[in-house]
């Protein structure tokens, strides 16, 4: 750590972990009402369990997101966070506004829009609350010694998120209309601006742990960012082959979404090959396994998952099956949460000056996690080819098939237990770490030594 | 060897190029092709009313509506003509809450105003062009 204000970047992780958890147990409530004990129905129905499970999920990323800014941008631009009395109190109103949103929910406040649930009243709040985040960034940024390209692209990732929440705060009376905006948020954002974030504090972790020149990582991130938004902007199409827009969506989504795969592609390659080029010296291995992690799984869920049903022929069949849950899941964790992880591994040490590099709990927590998501999408894979199959090519009712697939939720299950011990595990190191200290300002010049040119 | 500015270039270009045509395509697909496909014309205030009961119940919180939504109940977009207005008003109205082949809809007290807003809701979904979802079954129906 170089400046004494990124430790504010803790708040946000430690935030992110709790809510991560609280997901989850969501998501085992959903699990379990899927194989026929929705037991909890009259406290907790299904549409509140879905809605909380999706809000927090886009909560602790962002959460997540907001951290690592915070502690990336003093970093890049060499300047102190232009003011930590107000990051603080971004973060407190930023986590009270989640705790209202998702306590709303157990009680029917919410508009029924997928994934946009938050009421119109704590739209506005979620909008001024980004706005201040927004204005403390670039701040921090402008005023800094220096600007760098990875700086800039995580920013920009930032505002443009920001923006693209707009469209979806207007209301329609078209359905169809409300979705095709709908889309503007959802797809624009993890398919298009997120990826920016994404491609941005994944330069920032390989120039750090590889040792690779800057130049040569700012090159090839330009490279990623430009194939995610040409492939990605009329991707968006993809939404729109079976939700009212007109036939040519079915050619130019089915076309351009089809090219999306080499995004996620580049982006592998990208930090495989930084990875092989670099020294290798640097010692935190947990951090370069998530690193690679976020790089390779967000290939395999989004990339091939998504290409696996992004076609108009297949989708056609797919479309608002279990099987978009098994993409979405596999997704969101290789491209979103392991990314988070990734950089909460590698910055706790430098915050909190404890070394926890590459010990056991950690190597088990990755994999736990790992093999238990890769499982759980498997089980939503099995499930939602039984159903494509029974449903709409056997035409069984929807509740017929449903009663059937009863077993593949058990597996769920099973999987997600797996699973959730690995984040346990993850989050066990987490708190391991303690409080960051002013004490730790300066470790990092002992990794600077590792590199070479 | 492709240098950083070329690289920028690249990014820049390609990303404003297909923003614009992305938003060329939108404003055809608002002004002229959902209009069309949904019968915007025909969306009343009875229809209005249901799409507000719609988002205010979070049905799309279980069931699938155009596809889109959660997998835990009945895809609805063509729930009018599979069911019939009879059916859908007993789910609507029943007492102790819909739900009797091992699933449970939230039980809702609506008044007969809101019933019929969401049942013209229904009709006008029931109507609209989505170029051919749901898919019609391709294999012949099983022997009893
Ligand atoms: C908690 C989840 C849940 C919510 C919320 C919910 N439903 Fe349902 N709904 C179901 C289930 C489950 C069924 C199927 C029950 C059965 O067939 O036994 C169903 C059935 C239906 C059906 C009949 C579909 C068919 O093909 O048989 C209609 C119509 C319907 N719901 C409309 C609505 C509307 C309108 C709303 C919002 C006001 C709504 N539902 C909210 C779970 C839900
Ligand atoms: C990190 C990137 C990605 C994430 C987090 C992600 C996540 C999701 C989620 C959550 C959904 C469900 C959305 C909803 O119904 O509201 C979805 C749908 C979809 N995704 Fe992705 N996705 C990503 C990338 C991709 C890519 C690259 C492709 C194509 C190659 C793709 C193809 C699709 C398709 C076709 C659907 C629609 C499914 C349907 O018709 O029901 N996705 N994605
Ligand atoms: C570990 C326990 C988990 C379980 C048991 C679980 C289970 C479920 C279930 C049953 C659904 C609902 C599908 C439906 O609509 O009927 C769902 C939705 C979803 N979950 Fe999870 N989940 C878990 C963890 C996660 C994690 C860690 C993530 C993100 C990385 C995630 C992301 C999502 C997304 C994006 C959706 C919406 C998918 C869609 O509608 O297409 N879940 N989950
Ligand atoms: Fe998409």
């Amino acid at each position: 750590m170089k400046y004494t204000s990124q430790k504010i970047a803790y708040h946000f992780f430690a935030l992110s972990m709790l809510l991560l958890v609280l997901q989850i147990i969501y998501g085992f409530i959903m699990g379990f009402a899927h194989m026929g004990y929705d037991v909890l129905h009259d406290i907790i129905p299904f549409n509140a369990a879905v809605t909380i499970h999706k809000n927090l999920l886009v909560v602790w990323i962002l959460s997540g997101f907001m951290g690592a800014a915070y502690y990336i941008i003093p970093d890049e631009s060499d300047n102190e966070l232009w003011s930590v009395p107000i990051a603080k109190l971004q973060f407190w109103s930023f986590a009270i506004v989640g705790v209202v949103a998702v306590a709303g929910f157990h009680v029917g406040w919410w508009e029924g829009r997928k994934f946009l649930e938050i009421p119109r009243p704590l739209d506005y709040l979620v909008a001024g609350n980004v706005i201040l985040f927004l204005v403390i960034i670039l701040m921090t940024l402008l005023k800094g010694k220096q600007q760098t390209t990875t700086a800039w692209v995580l920013t920009m990732g930032l505002v443009f998120a920001a923006l693209l929440y707009l469209p979806g705060m207007i209301y329609f009376d078209n359905l169809s209309v409300d979705s095709f905006f709908r889309w503007w948020v959802v797809h624009l954002w993890v398919e298009g601006v997120w990826e920016l974030i994404m491609g941005g504090i994944l330069s920032y972790l390989l120039i750090k742990i590889t040792g690779v020149d800057r130049e040569v990582i700012e090159k090839w991130l330009y490279v990623v960012v430009g194939l995610t938004f040409l492939s990605g902007i009329l991707g968006t199409g993809h939404h729109y082959y079976y939700t009212g827009g007109p036939d040519y969506w079915l050619m130019i989504g089915g076309i351009f979404s089809a090219m999306e795969p080499l995004a996620f592609l580049a982006m592998t390659i990208f930090a495989v090959q930084m990875y092989r080029k670099g020294n290798k010296k640097h010692p935190n291995k947990l951090a370069l396994y998530w690193t690679l992690n976020t790089a390779i799984v967000s290939f395999l869920g989004a990339g091939l998952l998504g290409l696996a049903h992004t076609l108009p022929g297949v989708n056609l069949y797919t479309h608002g099956t279990l099987i978009t849950a098994m993409h979405g899941h596999l997704a969101f964790w290789g491209a979103y949460a392991s990314l988070i992880f990734a950089i909460i591994s590698y910055s706790m040490p430098l915050m909190t000056g404890r070394n926890i590099f590459d010990n056991r709990i950690g190597h088990l927590a990755f994999w736990c996690s790992n093999i238990g998501m890769v499982a759980m999408t498997a089980a939503f894979a099995a499930a939602g080819i039984a159903q494509v199959y029974l449903e709409r090519i056997a035409g069984y009712e929807f509740m017929v098939v449903a009663n059937e697939l009863h077993a593949h939720f058990f597996v769920l299950i099973l999987a997600a237990t797996l699973f959730t011990t690995g984040i346990v595990l993850y989050i066990v190191n987490f708190f391991k770490f303690g409080m960051p200290t002013d004490e730790a300002l300066q470790t990092e010049d002992q990794f600077e030594a590792l590199k070479t040119a | 060897m492709l240098s950083k500015k070329q690289a920028k270039i690249f990014f820049l270009g390609g990303t404003i190029l297909f923003m614009l045509i992305f938003i060329g395509m939108s404003v055809h697909s608002l002004m002229v092709g959902i209009p069309k496909n949904t019968n915007d014309s025909e969306i009343n205030d009875q229809v209005k009313l249901g799409k507000q009961l719609w988002d205010k119940n979070n049905c799309m919180g279980c069931h699938t509506i155009m596809g889109e939504g959660a997998y835990y109940a009945p895809e609805l977009t063509r729930v009018y003509t599979r069911r019939g207005e009879a059916y859908i008003q007993a789910v609507l109205t029943a007492p102790e809450g819909w739900g009797f082949r091992g699933r449970k809809m939230v039980k809702y007290d609506f008044t007969e105003e809101e019933v019929a807003g969401l049942m013209a809701f229904l009709k006008w979904m029931d109507k609209t062009d989505l170029n051919g979802f749901p898919p019609e079954p391709s294999l012949p129906a099983p022997l009893q």
